[in-house]
């Protein structure tokens, strides 16, 4: 059995780190909230470019000569992903959950014997995809030093994207990133963004528009900005999931750190109590014998 | 029967501006501008750098935008825009660097012309501001 000195320094120690878990649940729980306030505020705009989009390209009438951003490049076979990841730990699952779902997506894709090109958005996925997939990585941002999921450094991603597209370097482009639903669940989404997949989703009006410019010019202005757009957006669920999954995470561990000091003590009394009784069998029996 | 119709105006962070009574709105539409009074028919086109001019019974309100899509339908205009400034808000400093933002990338070699247009429009627009 340890002794109670031992025992006492294990005591303080955990104790410790429950103060410094409870605090990052704190934090956590602040920006939580404002990182879901800035996500609901940014649904606006998604919500509306994506119905422009919708209705412009259903409005479309010759669809061979439809931007390449939205027809695709008539082939598949160099993929394009972007895994967003966040830049701290201590988030538990978070981020293993988005490098698990990117994972077997690679593992499909390298099965098919496609091209596979990875950018690692966020320093955590980078230093878990290294390892195995170093060769593939073709890019890595960190955001490290804004605060705040802002449109700009979607948008410097969104060109990179666009402009290796252009450039020919891939077909396809898939972005992973992690929906927030709620404090406890954030579901990893695998969205494909090049070529846009809306199939499955109608147009909302019958309605005819008349355009100016044509459909075409106006596609090919407004796609990029979708790029960007969209990846503002699961910029802004990361956030939000990043902040709900620290949150649970320092949660629990507050907890088991409490669990682990109502242990230690009672371990602590215990002994306290059999070197007392240890003593006073001594005293007695020393008494005894005389 | 009134002659107003809605107005709103999001950027990428929020939604920037709503408005329920305005009569007329003046937007730099990419083709030259375009004012847009009650039942226009639906339209959509995209923006320019230039002024947005908001005509409302609560007061006239101009905004300075460099990038955008309008869409209008059932007397709903909506701007979506990932750079706007209120004039009003606007002091000379800020106008200044965005003046600078703008000259210099119209002074860049390696873009291609429309990126080149859209630079001298800001920096046609931006001065006229002064």
């Amino acid at each position: 059995m340890a002794s109670l000195d031992d025992l006492k320094k294990r005591i303080a120690s955990v104790k410790s780190t429950q103060k410094i878990t409870k605090a990052m649940k704190m934090v956590a729980a602040a920006k939580l909230r404002r990182a879901q306030e800035s996500a609901e505020k940014g649904r606006p705009y998604s919500e509306k470019m994506n119905n422009v989009i919708l209705n412009l390209s259903s409005g479309i009438s010759d669809k061979e000569n439809a931007p390449k951003l939205l027809s695709g490049t008539g082939q598949e076979k160099t993929h394009l992903c972007v895994v967003m990841t966040s830049d701290r730990g201590l988030c538990g699952g978070f981020n293993s959950n988005i490098i698990k779902k990117a994972k077997s997506y690679f593992a499909k894709i390298l099965d098919e014997g496609k091209e596979l090109k990875i950018i690692t958005v966020g320093s955590k996925g980078n230093d878990q995809l290294k390892r195995v997939y170093s060769d593939k990585i073709i890019e890595n941002i960190s955001f490290k030093e804004s605060k705040n999921a802002n449109y700009f450094d979607a948008d410097k991603v969104g060109k990179m994207v666009i402009e290796k597209f252009e450039a020919g370097e891939f077909d396809v482009c898939t972005i992973f990133y992690n929906q927030f639903k709620n404090v406890i669940t954030q579901i990893p989404q695998a969205q494909q963004i090049i070529p846009l997949n809306n199939e499955g989703e109608e147009s909302s009006s019958e309605e005819s528009y008349e355009f100016e410019p044509d459909e075409d010019e106006i596609l090919s202005n407004l796609l990029p900005k979708n790029i960007s757009t969209q990846i503002f957006k699961a910029m802004l669920e990361n956030s939000a999931s990043e902040q709900g999954s620290r949150m649970s995470a320092m949660d629990n561990a507050t907890r088991n750190a409490g669990e682990m000091v109502d242990k230690l003590t009672i371990e602590y009394n215990r002994s306290r109590q059999a070197a007392i009784t240890k003593e006073l069998i001594e005293i007695i029996s020393g008494a005894e014998s005389l | 029967m009134s002659e107003e119709f809605k107005v709103e105006i999001v950027n990428p962070e929020k939604s920037f501006l709503v408005k329920n009574d305005v009569s007329e709105v003046v937007v730099p539409a990419f083709e030259g501008e375009m004012g847009i009074l009650k039942d226009h028919i639906s339209i959509i086109s995209f923006l320019k750098p230039g002024i947005i001019k908001i005509l409302s019974k609560s007061g006239d309100e101009n905004y300075y935008v460099e990038d955008g899509i309008v869409e209008f339908k059932n007397n709903n205009l909506s701007i979506l825009t990932s750079a706007i400034f209120n004039l009003a808000d606007m002091d000379k400093s800020k106008q200044q660097d965005l003046l600078k933002q703008a000259e210099a990338e119209a002074n860049k070699t390696d873009i291609n012309d429309q990126s080149k247009y859209l630079a001298d429009q800001k920096v046609e627009v931006l001065k006229t501001l002064n």
